[in-house]
């Protein structure tokens, strides 16, 4: 062996520590209490680690690390959407993942090729031109593109001329893009825990021991944890867990279909989705086709998947890429969303004085992990929501503010 | 595929129907605060169990009711309408 490589190996930096601890002995109490360790919930504990000074956080998780709906989400980063409220909020959360690698010293695999959202009919034209407008009006790259326009940026696309789905045009959105998934929640993971965060998993919530207004603490399956804040992140099961706490969210749970194709050569240079086929697609750098995204037609807490659904996303995909006929599937999955009323997240206070919302993130919420987590550990440590985050208040369905972004949703419902 | 017994037309596929959503008692107008309709409009029941939902028949356009358990998808039960009136 070459003496030169010797000195690295008898260094005291080495062996390196895996990036991710194992599961601590859990303290009898912490400053901040997250439930859910998916990418939302690490975001959370990362900021409030680097940028808050608040080092006294543990990451409950019930099963494995980034296992729920950070793991079975389609990957797409976008911030076209149509309320300004909306807008501002993911437009935030674009420019996070613009620089997420350099800020987690960690390659998230961002990619920002474009999201090319496809009208049929003249109506969704026109829901095309209203959030063309609205997105340039907020800063965002957002503009309707015609038939020539579409084909210049998807050239393998099936325009389907004089037939029944022909595509008119459509919404490109420039600042679109996609992510590694699971490097996004282990990068938060690693930093977090590199500044004291404990992240526990196979830790399961229980209960909550409610006092007044407030949660003393919590139980687990692995004891009481006594808490000083408190944040519920825990995706499709937001509506249990609060539930626990006494708190009754505006939330129904449905699944969430979606499947990818054998790895192919790179020939899908943006993200693009159909508004009237349901269908959406997405090549990840390993060249498979990602294909979402179905929700079920019906409330369900059960992941499996369905024949049903796989035969509508096919259809779909084979209709915009008919030359997808002879490639065969790999792998399908279903996660489940927590959807709310108006198609937007539940963020900020709840009725609970010290016990904090990152709920309602239905099939919308993998592009929210970097700003998600940036504002909602400013709340906690500041105490109060800042104004960014303030219509997605839970009161809002009280007073009738609902902030409708049905439209702007890829996914069928 | 999933069949659904439907209580007119017997044992269909479930893509034949479409859901509704759970039972919610009818708020009384005359005497119901803003907060509690908006409780009424936007809270559905979403615990893990057994549910009662509305379904419809797309091709009758019979409406009926279904006993549904959340968690397993099974569906223990389907009836008219008019047991739940005959109930209450």
């Amino acid at each position: 062996m070459p003496l030169r490589l010797l000195k690295y190996g008898l260094s005291r930096d080495y062996p390196v520590s895996g990036d991710i601890p194992a599961t601590p002995e859990l303290k009898p109490a912490y400053d901040v209490v997250i439930i859910g360790g998916g990418g939302h919930g690490l975001s959370c504990a990362h900021h409030l680690a680097k940028y808050h000074g608040i080092k006294s956080v543990a990451v409950l998780e019930k099963g494995y690390l980034a296992g729920g709906n950070t793991a079975r989400n389609t990957t797409t980063i976008r911030s076209n959407y149509i309320t300004p409220e909306g807008i501002a909020f993911y437009k935030e959360g674009v420019e996070l993942f613009e620089r997420l690698s350099q800020e987690l010293d960690f390659n998230v695999m961002f990619s920002q090729r474009g999201q090319l959202t496809l009208a049929h009919t003249e109506a969704t034209m026109r829901s095309f031109h209203l959030r063309a407008e609205m997105g340039k009006h907020m800063g965002t790259r957002t503009e309707v593109v015609d038939q020539k326009g579409v084909e210049e940026l998807c050239p393998l696309l099936n325009m389907d001329y004089g037939g029944p789905l022909e595509i008119l045009g459509g919404l490109w959105h420039a600042d679109g893009g996609t992510a590694r998934h699971d490097a996004v929640a282990w990068g938060y993971a690693a930093q977090a825990s590199r500044r004291g965060v404990e992240i526990h998993q196979r830790t399961e919530v229980q209960g909550f021991e409610v006092v007044g207004d407030r949660v003393q603490a919590v139980n687990t399956n692995r004891g009481r944890v006594a808490c000083g804040q408190v944040l519920i992140a825990t995706g499709g099961m937001n509506y249990d867990v609060a539930l626990m706490a006494g708190v009754e969210l505006p939330i129904r749970c449905y699944p969430l279909q979606a499947m990818v194709t054998q790895p192919l050569k790179p020939w899908l240079n943006t993200l693009v989705s159909s508004v009237s086929l349901h269908t959406y697609l997405v090549q990840s750098s390993r060249g498979e086709v990602v294909i979402g995204g179905g929700s079920d037609p019906y409330q369900l807490y059960s992941t499996r998947s369905t024949l049903d659904m796989k035969e509508h996303l096919a259809e779909g995909a084979v209709h915009l890429f008919p030359f997808l006929q002879g490639v065969r599937l790999l792998r399908q999955w279903a996660g489940i969303t927590d959807m709310t009323p108006d198609y937007s997240p539940i963020m900020g206070a709840s009725p609970l004085a010290n016990l904090w919302l990152d709920c309602g993130w239905g099939t919308w919420g993998f592009k929210a992990t970097p700003v998600a987590g940036k504002r909602m550990a400013q709340t906690i440590a500041d105490g109060r929501v800042p104004d960014i985050l303030k219509p997605f208040a839970l009161e809002r369905f009280e007073t009738f503010q609902l902030l409708n972004e049905m439209g702007a949703t890829a996914a069928s419902h | 595929m999933k069949l659904l017994t439907c209580p007119m037309n017997g044992p269909r596929n479930i893509d034949e129907f479409q859901s509704f959503g759970p039972v919610r008692a009818r708020p009384d107008p005359n005497a119901t605060a803003d907060r509690d309709w908006s409780r009424h409009l936007f809270r559905a029941e979403n615990r893990k169990g057994v549910v009662v939902e509305w379904w419809r028949h797309v091709p009758s356009n019979y409406f009926f009711l279904a006993e549904r358990d959340l968690v397993s998808n099974e569906i223990l039960r389907t009836f008219d309408a008019s047991e739940l009136r005959d109930r209450a």
